[in-house]
């Protein structure tokens, strides 16, 4: 596999261990406390979303739907509404994995932002029909910053496939 | 359609359609949330899982202690100088206040005795933390560092030193779950302190309270001090809540009454979960044959 279908660099196989370590990581990121503090990412959607392109054979909407109950339950949210939005994600994560590995990261994440606010927008649905309140727009800025963040994470993630097992100057791998 | 684009050869068999079980999930998501929000079946799903998520909540709330605990650590000593002086103060006149208050304990226990009434209801209480702001962005809910471990239950309610704060709505072994006042799914029966005309309160979930069924001809003026009524057999009666800022009686059967809350319910950090030691009986069941 290549980081985008452009480029001319193989990289090794996906360490599936290391796949599972990311969302575990994302998921504790995303039980850090910081309240009401609007434009915090959404790891788990940002680094699922990742997966999901990278490896749409092995991490789609099952795991999306694990992960979603696990932060419903840490954060104290209605069962199923991350799980839900997470799985929507996944579907069309999983979808457009082909087409979106032709454009560079940058393009990608733009690919990316709409997902992430249909992402929002469902779960915001889902608890304004069980009667919360609105959060205010604010609660989108959280799109934004997962959008912003998709370009260094996957670099950041894509990091272990890049080492050779052993070094050779001459060859692409 | 497959999972990548493509039409599946059959030789490359995959399980269900992606259109499928994205049905299949999205039904099961819609099953969980109803059950839940409608009915509240699923705590004890919540409770299990919780088991999973607990070591790495624990793991992550550690960079928020930090912050918390270096900002306390930085924290000037003339502030702290001011404070204990202001705290000592405080002290001094709660603790005469206190001192009259036991006499007329006594008093008012013995009085009860001699008219042959109930004794007033016995109170617990633990004192706790507030910790952060739950993450939900759509219900205001803080976590308490104490749980069911030093006797935290569901339905107590929370005061800080000025009036209720909230009530106690998920409790877990080492920490729970607040939900404030101000939440729009909160409810609290109160009376008013001067007449004890009763009612029930709601948060609005913009930092309001609203006094709803209240009949317009009430005697409810600005200015009245609300007080828990204990109707409910949850919550101590006589704790303050709130006061009445506005009364609106244009509209036609209720009034429409705005109330502020007394607590510092956005910014109190140190509470009292305090209830019952004993419930009530439960009331009769309504008659069947009506």
């Amino acid at each position: 596999m290549q980081p985008t279908n452009r480029s001319s660099r193989i990289l090794l196989p996906v360490k599936l261990w290391f796949v599972y370590l990311s969302l575990i990581v994302a998921l504790g990121l995303e039980y850090i406390p910081t309240g009401r503090t609007p434009g915090i990412p959404d790891w788990v959607a940002l680094v699922l979303a990742i997966w999901c392109v990278r490896e749409p054979q092995r991490i789609g909407m099952g795991a999306g739907f694990v992960l979603g109950l696990l932060v419903d339950v840490g954060q104290g949210a209605a069962m199923g509404q991350h799980a839900l939005a997470y799985v929507v994600l996944a579907y069309l994560a999983n979808g457009a994995a082909r087409r979106v590995m032709w454009f560079p990261l940058l393009q990608q994440a733009l690919h990316f932002l709409p997902l992430f606010v249909l992402t929002q927008a469902l779960m915001l649905a889902v608890r304004l029909l069980a009667g919360a309140e609105f959060p205010g727009w604010s609660y989108f800025l959280s799109s934004l910053s997962s959008t912003a963040l998709w370009a260094p994470l996957s670099m950041l993630l894509l990091l272990p496939q890049y080492q050779p097992v052993d070094r050779d100057d001459n060859r692409p791998i | 359609m497959s999972l990548v684009g493509h039409k599946t050869p059959p030789i490359f068999k995959r399980g269900l359609t992606p259109v499928t079980r994205l049905s299949v999930f999205v039904a099961i998501c819609l099953v969980l949330l109803v059950a839940d929000l409608r009915f509240r079946y699923l705590e004890v799903v919540r409770n299990a899982l919780s088991v999973v998520t607990y070591p790495l909540q624990m793991a992550a709330a550690k960079p928020a202690d930090f912050v918390r605990n270096a900002s306390r650590y930085f924290a000037t000593l003339v502030e702290v100088q001011l404070e204990n002086a202001e705290l000592r103060r405080d002290h001094l006149t709660t603790g005469e206040r206190l001192l009259r208050f036991e006499l007329l304990e006594k008093e008012n226990a013995q009085l009860r005795e001699l008219l042959g009434m109930s004794q007033r209801i016995d109170v617990k209480s633990v004192a706790a933390d507030i910790l952060y702001n739950a993450p939900d962005p759509f219900a205001r809910k803080v976590i308490l560092d104490r749980g069911a471990q030093q006797g935290v239950e569901a339905g107590l309610a929370v005061i800080d030193a000025k009036g209720v704060v909230g009530q106690v709505t998920r409790v877990h072994p080492v920490q729970s779950e607040v939900t404030l006042l101000t939440d729009r799914n909160q409810s609290i029966p109160v009376s008013v302190l001067r007449n004890g005309v009763r009612g029930v309160l709601f948060g609005t979930g913009r930092g309001r309270l609203e006094m709803r069924f209240v009949l317009a001809d009430a005697d409810i003026r600005e200015g009245d001090r609300l007080v828990t009524s204990g109707l409910d057999g949850i919550f101590v009666p006589g704790l303050p809540v709130a006061d009445v800022t506005m009364v609106d009686r244009s509209s036609d059967a209720f009034a429409r009454i705005d109330c502020e809350p007394l607590a510092d319910i956005d910014t109190s950090v140190q509470v009292l979960v305090i209830g019952r030691t004993a419930y009530p009986p439960p009331p009769p069941a309504p008659d069947q044959e009506r």
